[in-house]
């Protein structure tokens, strides 16, 4: 096992590596540079050409790259000329809060999409069934931006029940209770698209399972029929579930970028909008590196942990 | 079935719960406290440092934190004293020579002298200074024409320039001239963007990345202490975002209101504030090549263009009719007589008979969004209805901001034949100067983009940079003015008028005509 983990551990270095050369080479290809988003109206040929030298932007190419890489390896990200800080404490900061929100949307929609799959397959062309399979559609098909406005505009602007936009009160406590009330709708709104996926899915998962002859024995043997369900029939569905929730969490964390523009939260998503807009290229470049980073590593502990609880995948 | 009569009654339960949970907490919500401003900016500032910083967004910061040696009289664009309580300029305008006023000192303490004024001078334009480093100052070309800049006593600075340069006072008034602390500089070096110290009616608290940089008042504050104990800014880059801070009440003033959410607005709860400021939208024609190279094509453009339905019905009204080159904010420098192009689409298609041109083709660049490009795609939709129903036929090609100037700015050749731009600048030399100046044209580092040319107009803004006399310079542009708009090297359309709204809570709120964001005099009930 431990074999295993360092092959896959190694395996990550040449990935890394090659998703450098790529975000490097993009933001080097895309138009306009940061002197010119530095300097707007006052962009002479002769202010960029200076300004470019300031920010080390005149070396050849190639060069850039590998300072840039050095640094890295030496764990220095860069500054942000843009924040005026180093890259590496914006995105552990921004890191953070994208964390609180996707990890709780993530929660979200795994245990209302298991719960919602499982009541829809138990009552398979119920009013129950029809009824979340209705909602269900209507929340895959609302896109969470639009769904985050509206709820801004009905929680917090008319019912003013809910802060519409932040992470913390600008003036009081910092406690949970302020984190909660502010987390609410964005955690909501990212939810809403995976809930509706997970949802579908675990209903035919179920449907499945339901059909099996262990089940239809367990009836037999006069097991309570919520016991069926949720002990025997959701136990087997699960092992199709898992791969499902482990896609959604990918789509939560980058479905986490509109809602953090919408919400203002302050998290990873919206600053790489806000850095790649300004063309503020290392922050950029540290910010897609980190995210990568941390994308192959939860590859490598799902992977892990499905061969700890499967014997039948080999390590 | 045992197991949904559970969830039913569950869900009931809950959602009563979750019902009362919420309405309990209505009260406590939506109240901002007294004394405390509240600003919605419409980004996370850069840096609070003024001299390495070029956006208006971090401007209305600075401005409350630092002062320069002079600034803007209220409600105008003229200079007055600031740290500087005189100042006294040589017979030929190459030596200004300050005096400073005495007793001052920065938030950290220390004092504000004339070794500070040449620190802060030095740092920007002298690469052998040693905290030159902690820049980069992307706008101390502002200065560039500082030959020395010396203390001559405490309370005395002099700089020579290296040749009469009128538009110095007022660039010393623009935030690149704002003061900062130098002891803070030499404590913090690079950080001291994020640990800023000047000499203004606020200083400065903390800056919480992504959610508040907040300013308390000085109570020592050389002008008198400010009424406001304390103003938070909130960047909140999402426009709708911001409206629904502002209506829920989670935030007191917001800037950069966008027309078509003005409407929200328009209750006794809340006030709108609107200015004009030296703000010119306009269209660039490309006078090299193309159906614009003839006058009376340009011409004809500027009669098809119906500008008043632009800034009343695309715009919302948060923009007036532009006459010429010159935003009337420049009052002492506008030429009042100046009357706008006419909607006269006749004229428009008489002028393009005349000129033997039936249906002229035109490539018309236009961009998604830009620093005070207002609405330009819409702009740029109804401008291209307008010049075909005179019989332009035109092709409207959209880029991102950044793509836009990188391919504007090296000039319209092989590009395009018009394309949108805008200005704000802070004195009357800056915009004709820098780009309608045949020697401004982009091969030689200019933003004549358009490639106008007319000695008369390049031998009226060489005089007017260098003639010491306000009255001289005024007529000047004047006449500069008069021949431009006859010239028609762009199609002169809007100058924004700013605008701000805050709760009923807020008091004697004005705004500037140089934009800036002054909050020394406001109250908050």
């Amino acid at each position: 096992m431990t074999r295993y983990i360092l092959r896959r551990l190694l395996s990550a270095i040449p990935v890394l590596f090659g998703i450098s050369v790529i975000v490097f080479a993009i933001m080097a290809l895309i138009p306009g540079d940061p002197a010119l988003a530095i300097l707007g109206s006052f962009a002479t040929p002769e202010n960029v050409a200076r300004l470019n030298a300031d920010l080390g932007l005149d070396k050849p190419l190639i060069q850039q790259y590998f300072i840039w890489l050095g640094n890295m390896l030496q764990g220095d990200f860069g500054r942000s000329f843009n924040l005026n800080r180093p890259v590496l404490d914006e995105v552990l900061d921004r890191f953070n809060a994208t964390l609180v929100l996707a990890g709780t949307s993530f929660v979200l929609c795994a245990f209302l999409g298991i719960v919602a799959g499982v009541v829809s397959a138990a009552n398979q062309y119920g009013w129950a069934d029809k009824g979340i399979t209705f909602v269900v559609l209507l929340g895959i098909s609302i896109p969470s931006f639009f769904l985050g406005m509206m709820m801004i505009l009905t929680f917090a602007v008319n019912l003013r029940w809910l802060p519409a936009s932040g992470m913390w009160p600008i003036y009081g406590e910092r406690d949970l209770w302020a984190l909660l009330r502010h987390l609410t709708l964005p955690a909501l709104a990212l939810s809403v698209v995976a809930t509706g996926v997970i949802a579908r899915l675990a209903r035919s998962a179920m449907l499945e399972v339901l059909r099996q002859d262990f089940i239809r024995t367990a009836r037999a043997k006069g097991v309570h029929e919520r016991g069926v369900i949720w002990r025997h029939a959701l136990r087997a569905a699960m092992v199709s579930i898992i791969p499902i929730l482990g896609i959604q969490a990918g789509f939560v964390l980058s479905g986490a970028v509109y809602i953090e523009v919408v919400f203002q939260w302050p998290g990873i998503g919206r600053m790489l909008v806000d850095a790649i807009l300004r063309r503020d290229i290392l922050l950029v470049q540290g910010g897609v590196i980190f995210v990568a980073a941390c994308y192959v590593l939860f590859n490598i502990v799902v992977d892990v942990a499905q061969s700890l609880l499967d014997p039948r995948i080999k390590t | 079935m045992t197991f949904l009569t559970l969830t039913r009654r569950a869900a009931l339960a809950g959602g009563a719960a979750l019902a009362l949970a919420l309405s309990s907490l209505t009260p406590a919500m939506a109240q901002t406290p007294p004394g405390v401003l509240i600003v919605g900016q419409v980004a996370e500032p850069q840096a609070l440092d003024p001299h390495a910083v070029t956006a208006v967004n971090d401007f209305r910061i600075l401005m409350n934190v630092y002062d320069g040696l002079v600034r803007y009289a209220p409600g105008t664009l003229e200079v007055e004293p600031a740290l500087a309580s005189a100042w006294d300029v040589s017979e030929d305008g190459t030596v200004y020579t300050f005096s400073l006023r005495d007793g001052i000192t920065f938030h950290d303490g220390t004092p504000f002298d004339a070794e500070a004024v040449v620190f802060n001078f030095e740092r920007m334009l002298n690469e052998e200074h040693p905290f030159h480093d902690t820049g980069p100052f992307p706008l101390s070309f502002f200065f560039s024409s500082i030959q020395s800049v010396e203390a001559v006593d405490p309370l005395t600075v002099r700089f020579t320039l290296d040749g009469p340069y009128a538009p110095f006072l007022s660039n010393l008034a623009y935030p690149t001239g704002l003061i900062v602390s130098p002891t803070a500089v030499e404590t913090h070096g690079a950080d001291f963007g994020r640990n800023p110290s000047g000499t203004g009616p606020f200083r400065f608290v903390e800056w919480r990345s992504n959610e508040a940089v907040v300013i308390e008042a000085n109570p020592d504050y050389w002008d008198g202490a400010p009424a406001l104990e304390a103003v938070v800014f909130r960047p909140i880059t999402d426009a709708n975002t911001r409206v629904a801070e502002m209506l829920s009440g989670g935030i007191d003033m917001m800037v950069e209101v966008p027309p078509v959410a003005l409407s929200e607005f328009r209750s006794d709860d809340f006030r709108i504030v609107e200015q004009a400021g030296p703000h010119v939208w306009f269209l660039i024609l490309n006078l090299r090549e193309g159906p614009f190279t003839d006058q009376l094509v340009r011409q004809a453009a500027n009669y098809a263009i119906n500008k008043t339905a632009l800034v009343e019905e695309v715009l919302e009204g948060t923009a007036a009719v532009a006459a010429g080159p010159t935003p009337p904010a420049f009052a002492w420098a506008y030429n009042e007589d100046l009357e706008p192009y006419p909607y006269d689409p006749d004229r428009a298609r008489a002028l393009l008979a005349e000129a033997g041109v039936e249906n002229p083709a035109i490539t018309f660049y236009v961009t998604e969004g830009g620093s005070g490009m207002l609405d330009p795609v819409a702009m740029g939709t109804a401008i291209q209805a307008d010049l075909e129903a005179v019989g332009f036929d035109v092709t409207i090609e959209t880029y991102e901001w950044n793509t836009f100037l990188g391919r504007v700015n090296p000039g319209l050749e092989g590009e395009a034949d018009m394309a949108q731009m805008a200005w704000m600048t802070n004195d009357p030399d800056t915009l004709p100067y820098l780009a309608l100046r045949t020697e401004a044209w982009p091969e030689q580092g200019g933003f004549n983009s358009g490639y106008y040319s007319n000695p008369a107009v390049d031998a009226l803004l060489e005089e007017a940079r260098t003639a010491t006399d306000q009255d001289r310079r005024a007529e000047l542009y004047r006449e500069m003015q008069v021949i431009v708009q006859q010239d028609a090297p762009w199609v002169f359309v809007a100058n924004w008028v700013q605008n701000a709204v805050t709760s009923d809570r807020v008091e004697n709120f004005t705004l500037e005509p140089s934009f800036f964001l002054l909050l020394d005099d406001v109250v908050k009930n």
